[in-house]
Parts: C-alpha cells; sequence; structure tokens
C-alpha cells in the first residue's frame, strides 16, 4: 500500500512537472489569425478617418518627437487620436507576434528591413500602394533607394520611410588630442586587410595599456589595456555586422556583397575570399590588443563603455549620435568610415519605416497616420528634434541644421549617402535563423576558437535554407 | 509554479493519511460530492491552464507551425532533426552543465544555513536578512551582477585590476559565463531554499537531539546521524522543485549574455525562445519543450524513488 502510494505521488509530481515545463511553451490556441480587412488590394479610404490609432515604436530616445507629430496630427485631424506606445528593441518583436497572434498588435508600427519580409509572408501587412496612388503621396519623395527598401517579392508596398542612418568613426577628443592625432587625419584614413594601413597605425597609437605604454611602442602589455584604440559592439555582428565590420567588407576589392543581389538575394557569400581576409585582419585587432575580445564585451552596450573612457575610438550608427555625444565629462568628434581597397569608404544604409497591420480594427486612421507620418510635416518635427536622419532630404537637412546648432557635425553620415558611398542591409527569408547560425559561428572565430574558414561551412547551411 | 508542485504533493500526502484513517469507517457516498465539489475550481484550472495547453504542446510538436498560418502535421520530423542538432545537444549540455553547478552548490549552502538558524539561532531578522536576494527580481539581480563583474568597468574587475591581478571574463569567457551565472542563480536562491529546509528542520522533535547529546554525540554526528536522514522527504521536495526551476534557467540568461558568446549560454529555455518567437518554428521549439518535460518527468520520479519521498524515518 505504501509502495503504491508512493508510486502514484511520483506520478502525480511528475504530471505537475510536465504541465510546468510545458505550459511555457504552449502558446496560445488560435486559429489562422489576420482576418481582420481583408480587402488588402484595395485601397483605404482615409477621407473617412476617425478614432483611436494605435501606433508602437521600440526607441525610447525618439518618443518625445513622435508625440510631438501625434499632437500635431490630431489637431489637424481632429476625429483621430493616435496612442503610442514604446517597447525596447528586446521586447518589441516577441510582443509584436505575440500580438499578431492574439489579435490586439498595434494598428501602427514602426517596422526594421531584418523583419518585415518575414512578416509580409505571413500576411501581416496592408500593402499600401492602392492607398498611396489614391491619396497621391509621392513615394519618391524620399533619400535615394530607401522607399523601394519596403517592397516585398511580390511587388506589394508595406511601409514608408521615416528615417535612415549610416555608419560613422566616433573618437574621443582628449585621447586623440594627447596621442598627437589632428582630428583633420582622423577624417583621411585607409585601411587594408594586409597591414591595416594608416587606419591601425592610428588604432594601435591609440592603444594605452596600465604603465602608459601605446599599442606601437615595445614593451605595450595587451594583457592590461587601458584605452583600447577601437571599440566592440556588444558581439562579433552577425551576418550583417552593422557596427563591427561592414564598413570594412564594404570598402573591399573586389567588392564584396553578403548576398547575390539585395533586397531578397537567395544566396550568401562569407565563404569569399574578400570577406574572410577582412575578418581575418578584424580579429587581428583583438590579438594584437588593439580592440577588446568578444568575451570582454558579452552583452556591453559600446557606448556605455566609450563613456566610461575605455574607448578611443568607435564604429557606431548614426542613431547613437546623441549617446556618444552627451557622455558628461568626454568630449566626443565624428568622422567618417575609412578608405579601403576599392578607393573608397563605406556604410550600411539602412532605414526604418511605418507598417500598418492587416489586423488593424481602423485601417483608414491608421493609413491617415502612416502618411502623415511620412509627410514632410512629421518629418520636420523629427528632423528638427535631431535625433535620427528623416528620410525626407529637406527634413534631413534640418536634422543636419539641429545638429550643428547642438555644436556637432553630422555631414560624415550624410556625406555617405551623397556621396553614394553606401550600400543596403541585407534583405533575405530566414533573417532570424541566419542570425542565429552566424552570431555563433563569428562569435567563435574571432574569439580563436574556431578557423574563419569555417565560415565556408556556416555559409552553406544558410544557403540550404533558401533550396 | 513550485507552489502548485507544493499543492500536489502535500495534496497526495493528506489524500494517503485519509485512507488509512478512514480504513475503519463506512464510506460515505454523500462525501465525494462534496470533495468533487470543493476539487472543481482547482481542477478548472488545472484543466484550462496546464492539460490543455500540455496536449496542445504535444501537438504542435508533431506540426510545422509559425503560430501565424495553420499547423501542417509532419509526424516526429521535428524529433529526428532535433536528434541532429548540434545547437540542441550545444544546449543540453550547457544547461545540464548549469543545473550542476547550480543544485550542488545552492543545496549544500542552503542546508548549511538551515542547520545554523536552527541550532544557533530563531531570530527572525536574521531570517530575514537571508531571504532578501530572493526578494530582488530576478532581472534586477542579473543585471546588478552583470554591471559589478563587467570586463572593462565593473567594480569587481576594477579590484582585480588594482591588486595586479588579471580581468577576468565573467560572463563572456567559455569556462566562466555558465558557473557566474550559476553562482548569480546560486546567490539569490539560497535563501529561500534555506528557509525550506529550515521549515523541514522543524518537524524534526528536539528530543532525538536531546537523546543524541545525552549518548555522547557531537554536533557533527547529529547532523550526519539525524538531520539530514530525518530532512529527507523535505529534500527530495525542495530537490524536486529546485531541479525542475534549475532546468528552465532563462531569465539570467536573457538579460545577460543572450545566449553569447558563441553558443557558450544558450540553455535549453534560450533555445525554444529563439527558435519559437525569434524564428517562428513554433513546432519545433515544442518538440524541444518535449523533450525537456520528458527529462524533467524522469528525473522528478528518479529523484522522489532514491529518496522515498513519501515516507519518513519518524514514525
Amino acid at each position: 500500500m505504501a509502495g503504491m502510494r508512493k508510486k502514484l505521488g511520483a506520478v502525480v509530481i511528475g504530471l505537475a512537472t510536465m504541465s510546468l515545463t510545458l505550459t511555457a511553451c504552449g502558446g496560445g490556441g488560435s486559429d489562422s489569425s489576420g482576418g481582420g480587412g481583408g480587402s488588402d488590394g484595395d485601397a483605404i479610404d482615409t477621407s473617412t478617418a476617425t478614432g483611436e490609432v494605435n501606433y508602437w515604436l521600440w526607441d525610447s530616445n525618439q518618443l518625445p518627437a513622435y508625440q510631438k507629430c501625434a499632437d500635431a496630427f490630431h489637431t489637424a485631424n481632429p476625429n483621430v487620436t493616435v496612442k503610442i506606445s514604446q517597447f525596447a528593441w528586446d521586447d518589441y518583436w516577441n510582443k509584436l507576434t505575440n500580438g499578431f497572434v492574439a489579435g490586439d498588435a498595434p494598428d501602427v508600427f514602426t517596422d526594421h528591413l531584418s523583419k518585415f519580409g518575414e512578416f509580409a509572408n505571413q500576411d501581416q501587412l496592408v500593402d499600401l500602394d492602392p492607398t498611396l496612388a489614391k491619396d497621391g503621396i509621392n513615394v519618391n519623395q524620399y533619400q535615394p533607394g530607401l522607399a523601394d527598401l519596403w517592397k516585398s517579392q511580390d511587388g506589394k508596398r508595406y511601409g514608408l520611410p521615416k528615417d535612415f542612418d549610416t555608419i560613422g568613426l566616433f573618437y574621443n577628443k582628449k585621447y586623440v588630442d594627447d596621442a598627437g592625432i589632428k582630428e583633420s587625419d582622423l577624417a583621411n584614413l585607409a585601411w587594408n586587410p594586409q597591414d591595416g594601413g594608416t587606419y591601425e597605425k592610428v588604432i594601435a597609437h591609440l592603444t594605452m595599456d596600465t604603465s602608459g605604454r601605446r599599442g606601437d611602442e615595445p614593451g605595450f602589455d595587451k594583457s592590461k589595456v587601458k584605452v583600447y584604440g577601437l571599440g566592440l559592439d556588444g558581439n562579433s555582428g552577425g551576418p550583417n555586422g552593422q557596427t563591427q565590420w561592414s564598413m570594412y567588407t564594404g570598402s573591399t576589392s573586389p567588392a564584396w556583397t553578403a548576398t547575390d543581389k539585395n533586397p531578397w538575394g537567395t544566396h550568401y557569400n562569407f565563404d569569399q575570399p574578400q570577406f574572410q581576409t577582412t575578418i581575418t585582419w578584424f580579429k587581428s585587432l583583438i590579438d594584437k590588443g588593439y580592440m577588446p575580445s568578444v568575451a570582454a564585451v558579452t552583452g556591453q552596450t559600446e557606448s556605455t563603455i566609450f563613456g566610461a573612457g575605455k574607448y578611443a575610438m568607435v564604429t557606431n550608427g548614426s542613431w547613437s549620435t546623441n549617446a556618444l555625444f552627451d557622455t558628461k565629462g568626454i568630449e566626443t568628434g565624428l568622422a567618417p568610415t575609412p578608405i579601403g581597397p576599392s578607393g573608397k569608404r563605406s556604410s550600411m544604409y539602412n532605414g526604418l519605416a511605418d507598417s500598418i497591420w492587416i489586423g488593424s480594427k481602423n485601417k483608414p486612421a491608421a493609413a491617415k497616420w502612416v502618411e502623415y507620418l511620412a509627410s514632410p510635416d512629421c518629418q520636420n518635427i523629427v528632423g528638427d528634434a535631431a535625433i535620427v536622419f528623416p528620410a525626407i532630404p529637406s527634413a534631413t537637412d534640418k536634422a543636419i541644421a539641429a545638429w550643428k546648432a547642438k555644436g556637432i557635425d553630422v555631414t560624415p553620415f550624410t556625406n555617405q549617402v551623397t556621396d553614394k558611398t553606401t550600400f543596403l542591409f541585407p534583405i533575405t527569408d530566414h533573417a532570424s535563423e541566419i542570425y542565429n547560425l552566424m552570431l555563433p559561428a563569428l562569435d567563435n572565430v574571432l574569439s580563436g576558437k574556431a578557423d574563419v574558414s569555417s565560415l565556408t561551412e556556416v555559409n552553406n547551411q544558410i544557403n540550404q535554407l533558401f533550396q | 509554479m513550485s507552489a502548485a508542485t507544493a499543492d500536489v504533493a502535500t495534496g497526495t500526502n493528506a489524500s494517503g493519511a485519509g485512507a488509512t484513517q478512514g480504513a475503519g469507517r463506512r464510506p460515505r457516498r454523500s462525501d465525494l460530492g462534496v470533495a468533487l465539489l470543493f476539487i472543481l475550481p482547482a481542477l478548472f484550472g488545472f484543466v484550462v491552464f496546464y492539460l490543455y495547453p500540455t496536449f496542445r504542446g504535444i501537438y504542435f510538436s508533431l506540426t510545422r507551425y509559425n503560430v501565424l498560418g495553420k499547423p501542417h502535421f509532419i509526424g516526429f520530423g521535428n524529433y529526428t532533426k532535433l536528434f541532429a542538432d548540434p545547437l540542441f545537444w550545444n544546449a543540453m549540455k550547457v544547461t545540464v552543465e548549469y543545473v550542476v553547478l547550480n543544485i550542488v552548490f545552492q543545496t549544500i549552502l542552503a542546508v548549511a544555513i538551515g542547520v545554523l538558524m536552527q541550532r544557533l539561532t530563531k531570530s527572525t531578522a536574521v531570517r530575514a536578512v537571508i531571504l532578501l536576494p530572493f526578494l530582488i527580481s530576478n532581472v534586477i539581480a542579473a543585471l546588478l551582477w552583470f554591471l559589478m563583474l563587467d570586463f572593462q568597468v565593473g567594480i569587481i574587475n576594477e579590484m582585480l585590476a588594482g591588486l595586479g591581478l588579471d580581468r577576468v571574463t565573467f560572463f563572456g569567457g567559455d569556462a566562466t559565463a555558465i558557473p557566474t551565472i550559476a553562482a548569480v542563480n546560486v546567490w539569490r536562491h539560497m535563501g529561500y531554499t534555506a528557509l525550506l529546509v529550515f521549515a523541514g528542520l522543524q518537524t524534526i522533535p528536539d528530543y532525538v537531539y536531546e537523546a543524541a547529546a545525552v549518548d555522547g554525540s557531537t554536533e557533527w554526528r547529529s547532523f550526519w546521524r539525524i538531520t539530514l536522514p530525518l530532512l529527507r522527504p523535505i529534500l527530495a521536495l525542495v530537490l524536486v522543485i529546485t531541479v525542475t526551476g534549475s532546468f528552465q534557467i532563462f531569465d539570467t540568461v536573457s538579460v545577460t549574455t543572450r545566449g553569447g558568446p558563441g553558443s557558450a549560454t544558450r540553455v535549453i529555455q534560450y533555445y525554444i525562445i529563439q527558435k519559437g518567437f525569434q524564428e517562428g518554428q513554433f513546432g519545433y521549439a515544442s518538440a524541444v519543450s518535449m523533450i525537456l518535460f520528458i527529462i524533467l518527468a524522469i528525473i522528478a520520479v528518479v529523484q522522489l524513488r532514491l529518496l522515498r519521498a513519501g515516507e519518513s524515518d519518524l514514525s
């Protein structure tokens, strides 16, 4: 009897344990949602816009400017109220996916190039073209190339551009002065994958160990680095290396691109020699003690470490300008990315857009709000706030002027666009899966746990996803 | 979560006791109706929130499903894929490594603290202080430790550097990441576990210790010969709860290393979330969940058998 009871007890506890573990990922029971509007091939009648629109974004720095837009929008359209919610990047996408399933996703949300393809494939977004055509919205009013990024493989348009970003070289003015380097010199650095060129020379000279010896001096102790010449942003950068290495791989000779075509490529090129030699050079900066290891920066935010005076220079995006310039006690400068073997600089060119969820119960107001967000009225407000570069050129100029008024020259970012030295963020299917394959693989290469040639095998795995 | 397990466990014991008591009486049918009525609310919750999702999870594990579309039945496809998936096996390895470190140190420390509290002081103030880390939210605790242990700006590494020692990549190093995460969670949970142990110790009557003292037993000997054997049923329960919880480590990883560097801290729950919510492969994620469930169920049953949780040596 006692034995029997014991067994029963064990089984009951086992059952309870089972439920505890399984329900963690049970997922809600829902049939294919979406439904809602249904008539996504047709134009939405924005003239009947009324009621409330829910709008999501992830960048808290941008919230005040967009709240101003929402207020101005409400003044112009008293029948419509926009309710803005902000969630940090890491929660944002999970919440959004859950919202799609549960049927309470926002009417309009800020969308990212790496995500919208999957959403479009799953029929979660409204095709904007018919509505834009009906309302006479000019999709060519944005910085060149931005609007077409949001066309899916089926030719439908799922977002209207709101802003763009490029990459620049931020530096600590004091460290640069102390090293006897002229700021004007930083604007003309050149790198190559063999010896790193003048770029590596500057990085080496800016690196300093705890006894004050510089990275290019004899006796430099790379195990006791006080200031790294160049920072590393959180990890190896995965398949795009946007703030880590994309400015180098984009200026190789022969030219390297991540995919066979962009957007919607179906073949990745991580097996090509230009890419692998560039990564080998990039890793050598870690080995020489000029740049921190992946282990040292795991999970970090680069701007925090720059703010603590541990980095002389960092490569980062225009969206980080205020974070890097507003640090107390540190005077920051901005230079363009270095010139590569191709003879040109290079910067990844990425942009955000606003999309309408297919399940929105208030599509007329949602469409009206998206049109407003993508109009000069709102983008000028955002430009004046000097937080990001709005997608409309005249509003971009306003942002440049607003930053200039704060004493910051942001033209190293915008010149990349005017000089046509940008390349687009690679957009393909299977984006998250590719990220989760490439990130650990490249982490391991930069940590010296795997040879750079191991990326060829990872590249094969990635390309198999498209078979 | 743990409360549910505890309820079920005590529920079993109570019904067992009832059965022995009622053996002499004639069973009355009306009792059954009332009993069912009382069980009904709990049963409803169990079915809706545990049983139904569980079976749905089992079903999803046999499908290709991205949440937004309809699930396609693919039989055991996810399972065959899973057994050939190096990331899954790595996740299992990393998780087991974490569980072993976490449970071993947490249990030893908790028993030590519990016994010290029992034998030295009954002060509620001390008990409150010991419980303090548990009252801090998991995420806050993880972030604070992450900041303090940062390679470049963390206070602990600044101290190491100040002493002329080499800095340590606590969260970022291959060899140190999992032990660091385990240590943070030992720090947070040992007080709570110690309190459970302490509660268990209250059930051991003082006369046993007095008798031992009369026979000339030392504290050390009493601990091994009296405390530990009589604590066994409680320890079994504590272990089932903590091992189950430990296998589901997620929050600390999610707010610190995010599975990196490489795959060094990609624990099984993090892998499930990555596959399910980031990559939209809910069928595959459900299959991994199923494997985790089977492992936990086996561990729970084996543990309870080995530790004879249903019996006490007191009676």
